[in-house]
Parts: C-alpha cells; structure tokens; sequence
C-alpha cells in the first residue's frame, strides 16, 4: 500500500500563475523515489506542500496529499501540523543554515521528541545518543554539548539526518540534501542516508537534480517540468530509456565523470518547446 | 580570558572618557556667562565682598589651576562641596542617584515588556490589520518625544482623570523605614507593599513617558528582525517538527532575533537616562535630573561636574553591560 499518495495536486501563486499543474505520485512504505527536474521546475514546492511548509504567498488549489489512508489537506491546521510532526521529517538542503545558531545540539535533536511527541527528557537524550552514533559521529556526548557554528557542514548534515530519523517517522523528505556539501562530503551522507533508510524502512521521497544520485539511491522516479509529472517510472525503467523525450535528453545532459574529454550536451531548445507545449497544453 | 580582556580594555578607554568629560565640563560651566558668586549676594554687594567670596571658591585662579585643584580631589574621592546647600557634592550626588536609577530602570523595564509584547504580537499577526496598527501606534509613539508625552500623561491620568500621582517621589506624609534611597527596592525587600503601591502611583507616569519612545523603538526593530528570522531554514524545519507558530516564535525566531534589538536598547537606555533630566523636572521627581538642573539655574558648578561625571560613569557602566549581556546570550561570541 502506498504511505503518500500526492493526487492532482495543483498549487498556485496568489493571484499569479501555476507552480504545480495536476501533480500525482506514489510513495510506498519503504521506498525511495526520485523527485528529478531542473531548478523551478517545483520539486521542492512539492515537499513542502506535503510537509505544509508553502511560503504564504503560495495556494494549494486543488488536489489530494494523502498520508497513511488521510487527506492532509481535509484536516484543521493544528491537527495537520501534529500528524505531519509525528509522521514525516525532512532533511534539509542547506545544514549551514538548518540549525538554529542559538541553541546547543542536544537541544535541537531531542526538543520535538519531548515536546510534540511527548518523550521523556532523558528517553529523548537517550535516543539522541544513539542516533548520533548512527550517523558515525565520534564523541557523541560532546557534540550533544556543542553549538552548531563548532561544527563542519558534513558533521551538520549528519545532526539534520539523525534528527530526522529520532521519531521513527514513516516518512522522511530529503530536499537536495548533497547539494550544499563537498563532493567529498556527498557520498558518504547518500551512503548514510540510504542506509538508515534501509534500517527504518522509511518511505523517501528524494528531491535532487543529479540523475547520479538518483540511481544509486531511489527504485522509482518521478521527472517534473515547469510543474507537472512529465514521466512516472522505475529507475530499471528510466536508465534502460526513458519514454519521454525530455527524460531521455535529460539523461543525456547529464556529464560523464568516466570521460572528461566529453562535452556537455544541455537539453536540446525543440525538446524544451515541445515540453512546454505540452505541460501548458496538454 | 577574552573576557578579562574585554573588561581591561573597557575599563581604560572608559577612564579616557571620563577624563574628556570632566575636562570639557570644566571649561564649558566657567567659560558660559553667568557665575555663582553673583547668585549668591544680595544686589548692592561691593566689589570688595564679590572678590572675597570669589577666591573663598577659588575662583580666581585660571581655570588650569582650579582643574588641577578638583582633579587632585577627585582622585581622592573628593568632589569639593556644593555652592549652594554647602555640602559635600559626592554625598548628594549619591544621595539622588537611587531614585534616578529606579525610574529609568522602571521606565526600560516598561519598555521591553511592551515593546516585546507588540513585537511578538505583530510577527504572530503578521500581514494582518493588528500589525498595521502597531506599526501605526509604534511611528505615533516615536515622533513624539519624552517630555511631551509626560505633559500629555499628566493631562490624561493627571487632571483628567486624576488615577496617578503627577508630583513628587512619594506621599510626603508617608513614615519611611528605609535605610536607603533605593525605596522601590527596600519598599519590596521589608514586604512594604503598601508603599510600594505609593512609590509605583508616583512613578508610573513619568517612567511611562520615558518608555513610550523605547517601547515603539523597541517594537519596530525586534519585529522587524523576528519576520526576517521567520524565514530562515531552522524555523521552517520546526515547522515541519510540529510546532505551533506561537512557539516557533517563542522558541526558534526570538533567541536569534533579539540581538541587534539588544545593542540597540543599551544605546537608547543611555537616551532614556538623559531623558530623566526634563522628566524629572516636569514630575518634581526628586532624581539627579532634577538636582542637575537647579545645579545648573544656581550655577552651583562643583555639583553640576559632580553630576555630569556620575552621568558619564552610568552611560559607559551602560555600555559594557550590554556588551556583556551580548556575549552571554550569544554562543558564537562567547567560544570565540
């Protein structure tokens, strides 16, 4: 059964143009799905439409975001904030400006586990303990005790993953969250990332332009364009040859690391017109 | 270590200060028209009298020299005798300081619990009617100054609707069992709490017309700070943790957004200070303020240096607390 089910999702700027247009997809439990597109295409704005995080000048129009058999979108505010924080979680892009720079680590881990979800303090700093040794940070006591501007952008990153995985959520939003770390830094958090994924059995809805990531990462995958779903399929699928055209040559855009003598091939203008065409025709 | 440091250094460019300050008051009261020795004779007094009373003071030696004389008194905590009552300066001085200290900290207290009130209370609210109309109250609240505002205060809850006492510190009739001049203080200490009540009657409208430029001081920038926090990706993480928006305020936005409003606060307070001077006068608020300005109509010069160094000493005071206030509340200062 699927953990989300997004629906027909359309979402508008107020009283501007369509950011989503009619955008389904499907997350079972325990899987991992791509979200792919270029910058603008939505991707983001479809994670926190789920996650009901929408700036304000922003409208959900139409559509369903069902989480475990619920319409989120039917529920009063307070109760859909309180299901979302118990449920879902989300890994940021950005760990440098994730954390709050006022408040220790500990803190920032175990908060919403005693707050919204009503752990003990010390069950939760239990749990913090554990979770940071998961993640493979070195002294985990220590770094309870630190301040976010003690740490490295990668040590960040491994505090916003532990943190996100401290509830036991059913499933987890990762927003580019390779795009702001050293390439050094990358593969070690996807490894860790997938990993924990597995051990949860979270369902992962992985946001990302790197069709790389993507197919060391995900099993199903959704390509967005200017707001709409343009292909819905599995990675064997997509990699084997993608059915749309603008899949195709996005994967064709995408760089060989194995040839560098090779040149860039972007996306070619009568692919992106006839993309176009049809997402605001079709 | 830093600390240590931040405290020595402090410590010696306030002395510079302080210095500056007295040298500057020196001059400007002897070389401004008007002396005191005119103000104390009768008219008719002869030369004669007028130059025996002027080397009395010792004011006719150059004013190098009668520097030199005060200084080396200073030092020695001696700031020479007041002219008029003939007392020692450093005593009244001191004598007044509790019941300015009182007011101002009064007034600032008013100000950052009303100010941070409608600050938080317009980020809630944000984009709403009530936030229009804070930042209207707020812009009314600024372009009237302090002394305005006491007449206005003394009009409404004065003579209009007479529920709080325009004059004086405290009922004089009251018996006072306080061994001190901080009376507020001592008031709530000994569980006096009816004099309390009569000292807070007394005090509220002029520290409330101190407050009101603050307050909307206040408002404005730790508002206007809490919004620009609001979308920064720790509270839109919180969000999703399933934190109201109130504590998502409370908690995430107002820790970070409070210190540029902070560092402004420890340079209005010093304003607010200085506005004690007017208010004082304007509530017959027995305060330093008060006391500075028959100093200055008396020409009472020992006492106005008096009051202008302790005034010098309070702002610089100001200033390092609120500098280390910011590196308490600020871990990334306080591990640098």
């Amino acid at each position: 059964m699927n953990y989300l089910s997004v629906r027909h999702l359309t979402v508008r700027l107020k009283g501007g143009g369509l950011l989503l247009r009619d955008v389904s997809l499907e997350v079972a439990a325990g899987e991992v799905r791509g979200l792919v597109g270029e910058s603008g295409a939505g991707k983001s704005m479809i994670g926190k439409a789920i996650l009901g995080i929408l700036p304000r000048a922003v409208e959900i129009t139409g559509g369903q975001i069902v989480l475990d058999g619920t319409d989120l979108l039917t529920l009063p505010p307070a109760q859909r904030r309180i299901r979302i924080g118990a449920t879902c979680a989300l890994i940021p892009q950005d760990p440098l400006t994730a954390l709050n720079p006022s408040h220790r680590i500990g803190r920032q881990i175990t908060d919403r586990l005693v707050d919204i979800l009503g752990w003990s303090r010390m069950g939760a700093e239990a749990r913090a303990l554990e979770l940071l040794a998961d993640v493979q940070i070195t002294a985990p006591e220590h770094v309870l005790r630190q301040y976010p501007h003690e740490l490295s952008g990668g040590m960040r990153q491994r505090i916003l993953i532990a943190s996100a995985f401290a509830a036991e959520p059913k499933l987890i939003i990762a927003d580019e969250p390779t795009t702001a770390l050293d390439v050094t830094v990358q593969k070690q958090i996807l490894k860790l990332i997938a990993g924990l994924q597995a051990k949860h059995g979270t369902a992962l809805l992985f946001v990302t332009h790197d069709l790389g990531v993507v197919s060391k990462v995900c099993q199903s995958l959704s390509v967005l364009y200017a707001g709409k779903v343009v292909e819905d399929t599995t990675i064997r699928r997509f990699f084997a040859g993608p059915a749309h055209p603008y899949s195709a040559a996005l994967l064709a855009a995408t760089p060989k690391y194995t040839d560098p003598t090779a040149g860039l091939n972007p996306v070619p203008e009568a692919v992106l017109a006839a993309v176009r065409a049809e997402v605001e025709h079709g | 270590m830093t600390l240590l440091r931040t405290i020595l250094l402090r410590l010696i460019t306030t002395a510079v200060t302080l210095f500056g300050v007295a040298v500057i008051v020196f001059v400007v009261v002897r070389v401004v028209p008007g002396n005191p020795i005119a103000m104390m004779l009768p008219p008719g007094a002869t030369q004669v009298d007028i130059d025996r009373l002027t080397a009395f003071y010792g004011l006719d030696k150059s004013i190098a020299q009668q520097f030199l004389i005060w200084g080396a008194g200073v030092l020695h905590g001696d700031f020479g005798t007041s002219i008029t009552s003939r007392q020692p300066v450093l005593a009244l001085v001191l004598g007044r300081l509790p019941a300015t200290l009182e007011l101002s900290v009064l007034a600032l207290a008013m100000a950052v619990l009303m100010g941070g009130a409608a600050a938080l209370t317009g980020t809630r609210l944000r984009g709403t009617r009530v936030e229009g109309g804070i930042d209207i109250a707020g812009g009314m609240a600024l372009s009237i100054p302090d002394f305005l505002w006491g007449l206005i205060l003394i009009l409404l809850f004065g003579v209009l609707v007479p529920v709080f006492q325009i004059s004086g510190r405290v009922t004089p009739s009251l018996k006072l069992p306080f061994s001190s001049n901080f009376y507020l203080v001592e008031s709530l200490a000994r569980l006096r709490f009816d004099l309390t009540r009569d000292l807070l009657s007394h005090m509220f409208l002029p520290a409330l017309a101190l407050a009101i430029p603050l307050t909307a001081i206040i408002a404005q920038l730790l508002k206007q700070s809490l919004k620009e926090t609001m979308h920064l990706d720790y509270v839109t993480l919180a969000r999703t943790q399933g934190y109201s928006e109130a504590r998502v305020i409370w908690r995430q936005a107002l820790p970070n957004a409070i210190l540029p409003t902070l560092t402004l606060v420890g340079v209005q307070f010093t304003f607010l200070i200085g506005g004690t001077v007017i208010i004082e006068r304007m509530f017959s608020y027995e305060g330093l303020g008060n006391m500075a300005i028959d100093a200055v109509i008396n020409r009472d010069l020992p006492l106005i240096q008096g009051i202008v160094i302790l005034f010098a000493v309070i702002f610089t005071g100001v200033n390092l607390l609120v500098d280390l206030t910011y590196a308490a509340l600020n871990p990334r200062l306080r591990h640098g």
